[in-house]
This record gives structure tokens, sequence and C-alpha cells, in this order.
């Protein structure tokens, strides 16, 4: 528990003397972003510490662990999202829903092995995935500043605050076994990093600028999920150009 | 010019009782979809990624089915308007050089994937529809994918496609922007032929 406390302490006060550093900057170019520059820079480090270290780890693991024992640990890892989703859905009044959710939980903990299989998905009770920023995003809370965080990726300060909720509240930090606590906390790691790798690869050949491109799909997608899939039309939507002539003006 | 226009697309009518029995919105993408996936789950090939043949994939089965200028006229906003036709031209080639590698990179990904299909909501009268669709990958949440699709003479085209609220179109836009700012149009040509010249990322 303390090192987690004095780990998270570190990354606000990290967090707190940056916002104070940057509150003097010019003027910030995007209202979402308004410590751009120094998510650049940190874009930059994980860069090349994930580049170095984490990533070669990643494709490693896919190139050398069968797929079927991946597909456990996701589901493994999974089953404990389901939970969350779950609490999330109970917390978004959507009981029809967190039903499913924890339908799925039970059945995979029990017969599923501890959540190594997904008999519930073979047995069509769908999975759903929601998590504290969305609730929160539901709730009303701004979305705040944009962030990125080197090893952890994109987030905002209300998604990251959900992040930091679930962290404490994960069942695997109660795990008493330090051990055993820290290996399940690396294998998770790991299979998240592995399952980005093919949109990560998407990403290096669709962007231009890779550091917004993933930012303002990071923040179109939380939006999308916190309004239900249906988000009301944004206020820069008014640069859309009148539609094309069909037929190119030039052949 | 629109007499002639008109005149034409009558004759058309007139001429091929096909363009009456147009191929609806939904069904096209549904059919669409259901080709490609069955092409990626026959062929070895294409689901390690061979890349002249997932080009050749894309290239003759989807990329008919979308309107490239229009794509790129949503991605440029209010500068599309500032460009030649000739630049619209080039910038429309190079827009869909990048979008066919960024395809080509994400397609071989898709070989265990399901598609559903929303049933479409939509008048007979629509010129403009949005088709939905949700994709599922084995011990995932579903993935919802939208198609924008507006009624040419060629049949129903796709000039979007939103990813889980995330247009593959519009979220250039604002890099768009910078660079026809900061070097022009010309500049924003450049830049994607430069990216489109160097290595697929692996």
């Amino acid at each position: 528990m303390n090192r987690r406390g004095s780990l998270f302490r570190s990354l606000a006060l990290l967090l707190a003397g940056a916002s104070l550093l940057l509150a003097g900057c010019a003027a910030a170019p995007n209202k979402d972003d308004p410590f751009e520059p120094w998510n650049r820079a940190m874009y930059e480090v994980h860069q090349t510490v994930d580049g170095a270290i984490v990533k070669p780890i990643a494709q490693a693991y896919v190139a050398n662990v069968p797929e079927l024992i991946r597909t456990g640990v996701s589901n493994f890892f999974g089953n404990i999202d389901d939970l969350f989703t779950g609490i999330n859905n109970v917390l978004e009044g959507r009981g029809d829903q967190a039903g499913d959710d924890f339908g799925r939980v039970l059945l995979n903990s029990t017969m599923g092995v501890g959540g190594i299989f997904d008999l519930a998905s073979m047995m069509g009770i769908n999975k759903d995935k929601k998590d504290f920023g969305i609730t929160f995003g539901k709730w009303g809370a701004p979305q705040g500043p944009y962030f990125f965080v080197p090893l952890f990726g994109p987030t905002t300060l209300r998604d990251g605050t959900g992040t930091a909720v679930r962290f404490f509240l994960s069942p695997i930090g109660y795990i008493n076994e330090i051990p055993v606590r820290n290996t399940l906390y690396g294998i998770g790691y790991l299979d998240t990093r592995a399952q980005a790798l093919s949109a990560e690869s998407v990403l290096d050949t669709a962007a231009l600028d890779k550091y917004r491109f993933l930012r303002n799909a990071y923040l179109k997608n939380r939006r999308f999920q916190v309004y239900d899939g249906k988000p009301p039309p944004e206020e820069d939507d008014d640069q859309t150009p009148p539609p094309a002539v069909p037929g190119n003006p030039v052949k | 010019m629109d007499q002639i226009l008109t005149k034409t697309l009558l004759l058309l009518a007139l001429a091929s009782p096909l363009a009456w029995a147009q191929e609806a919105p939904d069904a096209l993408v549904k059919r669409i979809a259901e080709e490609t996936l069955t092409s990626i789950r026959a062929d070895k090939e294409l689901q390690s990624g061979n890349p002249g043949k997932v080009k050749q994939l894309i290239e003759t089965k989807l990329v008919p089915h979308f309107d490239t200028a229009r794509m790129t006229a949503l991605a440029m906003g209010r500068n599309w308007r500032a460009a030649t036709p000739e630049q619209q031209s080039q910038l429309t080639e190079q827009f869909k050089t990048l979008l066919i590698r960024t395809y080509s990179n994400a397609l071989t990904n898709y070989r265990d994937n399901t598609m559903n299909y929303k049933p479409l909501r939509s008048n007979p009268g629509d010129t403009d529809v949005v088709v939905r669709t949700e994709v599922t990958r084995p011990g995932q949440a579903p993935v919802q994918i939208d198609y924008s699709m507006e009624k040419t003479p060629e049949g129903w085209k796709a000039y979007d496609v939103i990813v889980a609220g995330v247009s593959l179109v519009t979220n250039y836009r604002d890099e768009f922007n910078d660079t026809v700012k900061s070097s022009g149009v010309d500049g924003l040509v450049k830049t994607l032929s430069d990216k489109n010249r160097g290595p697929a990322p692996k």
C-alpha cells in the first residue's frame, strides 16, 4: 500500500509542479490541451523508454507466447475489467447492463476458472466497457486538461482520477503477498501493452503528427463514450465544408 | 452546366433500369464487408499481411465505394475552397494513398472479427445516411463503426468512417489546418506525399 501511495504522490507532485511551471507559458493553442509543450516532451520520453524497453518485451511476448495463453491472460484481466464495468454501470443507473456484467464475472470466475476462459461471451452475454472516467463524465464532471503520461498513455484530469480510483479499488491491490501482487501488475501491464501493438502500428501509418492524432482520437473517443455513442455536434463543426461536387473538379 | 448534368442523369436513369434498382446503402456495406472478411479468412497471405495483396484487395474491393474527393474536402475543412482544382486533385490523390496505407495496416487484424449490422434509420428519399455497424472480437467489448454515405449516380459511396466516435477523416482537420497555415496548400501536399513515400511502419 505504501509503495503505491508514494508512487502516486510523486506523480501528483510532478503534475502539480508541471502545471505551475506551464501556467506562465505562452497562450495555449488548444483548449483541451493547455500543457501541450509539457505533454509533447512527455510523449518523447515515452517514445524513448517504451521503444527501448517495453515495446520490445511486448513484441517478444506476442511472438513467443502461444495465442491460447495470451488470450487466457487477457481474459483474466478482462474479467476484472468486467467487475469495474458492472460497478460503473450501477453508478450510471444502468442496472440491466450491470446485471449482465456481474453475471459475466460470476460465470467466468467460477466455470471459467478464475476468468481465464470467457465462457460468458461464448454464451452470448456481451462484454461492455465502462470506467470511472466515463461515469464521472456522465455525472457532469468536465474532462479537465489533457495529459500524456509516459508508460501510461493519454488521459485527462477526469480520466486520470478515474484510473486512480480504480487502482486503489482493484482486487489485485488487496493481495498481501507482494511478489504475487507485483507479478500480476507486471503481467497486466504487459497484456495491455501487447494489445495496443496493432493499434499503435495503425497510428504510425495514419498520423502526420502522432502526438496530435492520438490526442484528438483519445478525446473524441472518450466524449463518444460519455455520450453513450451519440455525442452532440461540437462547436467547431461549423468548419464542415459544403459537400464536394460528385465527380472531381479535375480528373 | 446544371442542365447538361440533369439531362445526362435523366438519360442515364432512362437508359439503365439498374439506376432505379440501386443497392441500398446498408446492403452495400454488408455485402462489401462480408466479401472482404471472406477474402481475408480464405487467404493466408492476406492474413500474414502480404503488402501487395492487401493493397490490391483494398483498391479493387473498397476504394470504388468511397468518395475520396469528398473525404479530402471534409478533412481540409474551410481550406478546401482555398485550394485550386489542381491542388484539390493532388490532395485527394495523396490523402487516398494515406488512407489505403492505413487500412492495409489495419485490415489484417480483422480475421477474427464478426460484424453486426444495425437497422438503417432513413426515409426512402434520403441521399445522405449513416450506416451503423458493430465489430466484435473475441473477449472484447464491441466497437461501433459508422459509415456516412451519400447517394451518387454510381451507387452509394462512403465519405466518412467513424470508429468508436473517431472520424478517420476529420481527425486530420487541425493537423491539415496548421500545415496549410504554416506552409500553404502545397506544403500540405508535400507533407502528405513525403509521409506516403516513407517506409510502411511495422
